[in-house]
């Protein structure tokens, strides 16, 4: 098994490798919007960047001004490729649209089954599908390339 | 989206070229949820500053003012980052002063209100049953759908925005009746005589149900709730939780009883809360390395009898020498608190009371945290306690003549 189906989904196909959290997030609650560290003292991924990472998080935490952070943090060139939720909420949704973010919600099965942190993933907004491309975070090698 | 012709215009820019951006953003929104319409908004409160937006956010309006960006619907604005009178003495950047100011003069142009409050609901405009709005902050919103009976979702700043520039904003989430029911039952058999003690049953049911979809039904509770404690409530409810609507039995609009609340549905859980859950959850704060310097009543800013009674605490006492105590409030609670000697009070005792700001997202926290050496942060919300963890502080709640004594003391308990 190597793919999952999400339930709903906006923008650009995009990959880049997993970051998988047991834990919620916000932005503004959790993160460093200078570094793209998540900061948050005792959050699962404290000490863990985002930047450029796609995330899977279970829920999203409150926090309006969330909205704004992502285009902040787009701009400051340290955003994720892609947030990945089972659970978000409008602001999320909102505010990754403002940033032009790949974001979706939604998953069958749960990422843990099928993908670990460090995995290269691609996620396919219009198809409703995130598929694992190669284990272990280490880039798909282009073909011919000429080492 | 079904668009009306009106919606077409827009889209078609005869409304302007601002307004024509915002409704295609709204539209991909919309599109998200599944949302099948718009509806028309009446009132917009939006979150805008220059910590929140950064140089990114601002430039982005400036842009959309020079396009004609104008609100077509009464338009406030959140707490923001800068007290300017405070501001120097608060360590916070003279550049960015520059850059809020320029952010407000903008929001100006654009017919935007800028009354710097995250407790509207409670000093500019109260929304009537069935009214739809765009609010944000999450405190806001979750005070208009549960005790107002008005529907909003959580709007972010752009959404927001975008909703003050079209007068509208896609039907889905709490503009549906299908979300508005509650999904399950909260007991309360405390006696809740502390604004913390609302806050902990907030974090106590938030923490445990974080989905913005769900809504808790409270009832059993000995007598009827202040507006101070529903706010409490609620903003810990949406800070824990995500959630953007609760029913409270005999006192929220659409509950008139368990099962009107209900709506038809079973709650898929009772929760009970009583003394014990929250005494077990005050004293489940980490007291730190035992330093209590900082004191903060903030997040949401206070309301008048909130000042009122703070008054009344620090009347004749004095902040511990080397402490901070940190009180927020808007600009016209502030003015009346003067008006009363509430605010004389406080500033006697030696708090500083910042106007328009709320203490989370003061620009340059993190730093000032640094330079102060604070490590603790002590208060009586628990919406602040639960959201200033980036900034890396250590927070206690406690409830509010506690919070008093510490700040006159220095010691935690």
């Amino acid at each position: 098994m190597n793919s999952i189906k999400v339930a709903r989904a906006y923008g650009a196909v995009v990959e880049g490798e997993a970051v998988v959290s047991e834990e919620g997030f916000s932005p503004r609650y959790d993160l460093d919007r200078w570094t793209g560290v998540i900061t948050k003292p005792g959050h699962k991924l404290e000490g863990t960047s985002i930047v450029d990472k796609i995330c899977f998080f279970p829920t999203a935490k409150g926090g309006i001004a969330a909205g704004w952070a992502f285009y902040d943090i787009k701009w400051k060139k340290i955003a994720p490729k892609a947030l990945i939720f089972g659970v978000t909420n409008p602001v999320m949704v909102q505010g990754a649209v403002f940033a032009g973010i790949p974001i979706t919600e939604g998953w069958f099965p749960h990422p843990r089954e099928v993908l670990k942190t460090g995995d290269w993933v691609r996620v396919d907004p219009e198809r409703k599908l995130i598929e694992v491309l190669k284990r272990n975070g280490l880039r798909p090698t282009p073909r011919g390339n000429a080492g | 989206m079904e668009l009306t012709p009106e919606e077409q215009a827009i889209l078609g820019g005869g409304r302007g070229e601002a307004a024509r951006r915002a409704l295609e953003y709204q539209i991909e929104v919309g599109r998200f949820w599944g949302a099948r319409r718009f509806v028309p908004v009446t009132n917009v409160h939006m979150m805008g500053d220059i910590e929140v937006m950064g140089d990114a956010g601002l430039e982005y309006l400036k842009g959309e003012a020079g396009r004609g960006a104008r609100c077509t619907v009464g338009t406030t604005t959140n707490a923001r980052c800068m007290d300017f009178a405070h501001c120097e003495r608060m360590g916070q950047d003279a550049g960015e002063a520059v850059k809020e100011r320029e952010l407000i003069a903008t929001l100006r142009r654009m017919d935007v209100v800028t009354t710097d409050t995250c407790i509207n609901y409670q000093t500019v405009y109260q929304p009537h049953l069935g009214e739809h709005v765009a609010w944000g902050d999450t405190g806001t919103v979750i005070y208009a759908n549960s005790v107002f009976g008005a529907r909003s979702n959580f709007e972010a700043g752009p959404a927001a925005l975008a909703a003050a520039l079209t007068g509208r904003t896609p039907e889905y989430g709490f503009h549906l009746d299908q979300h508005r029911k509650g999904s399950f039952t909260v007991e309360l058999k405390a006696k809740l005589d502390d604004l913390a003690d609302w806050g902990a049953v907030g974090k106590l049911v938030g923490e445990a149900h974080q989905n913005y979809y769900a809504v808790p039904v409270f009832h059993g509770y000995h007598r009827a709730p202040a507006a101070d404690e529903l706010k409490h409530l609620g903003a810990a409810l949406a800070s824990y939780g995500s959630m953007g609507m609760f029913h409270f039995v005999g006192v929220t609009p659409e509950a008139p009883s368990i099962e009107a609340a209900l709506g038809g549905r079973v709650s898929s859980e009772k929760v009970l809360i009583t003394d014990e859950t929250i005494e077990k959850t005050l004293s489940s704060f980490s007291l730190g390395d035992g330093d209590a310097r900082l004191v903060v009543f903030s997040g949401p800013q206070q309301s008048l009898f909130e000042m009122k009674h703070l008054a009344d605490l620090f009347a004749g006492r004095k902040i511990k020498a080397g402490s901070t105590c940190i009180v927020t409030t808007n600009s016209a609670v502030l003015a009346q608190s003067r008006d009363f000697g509430y605010a004389k009070a406080l500033e006697d005792a030696g708090v500083t009371i910042l106007e328009g700001v709320c203490f989370y997202i003061l620009q340059n926290l993190s730093p000032m945290r640094v330079a102060n050496r604070w490590t603790n942060m002590v208060s009586n919300s628990a919406k602040i306690v639960n959201i200033i963890g980036a900034h890396r502080f250590n927070t206690i709640l406690r409830r509010t003549s506690d919070c008093v004594d510490i700040a006159c003391s220095g010691i935690l308990k």
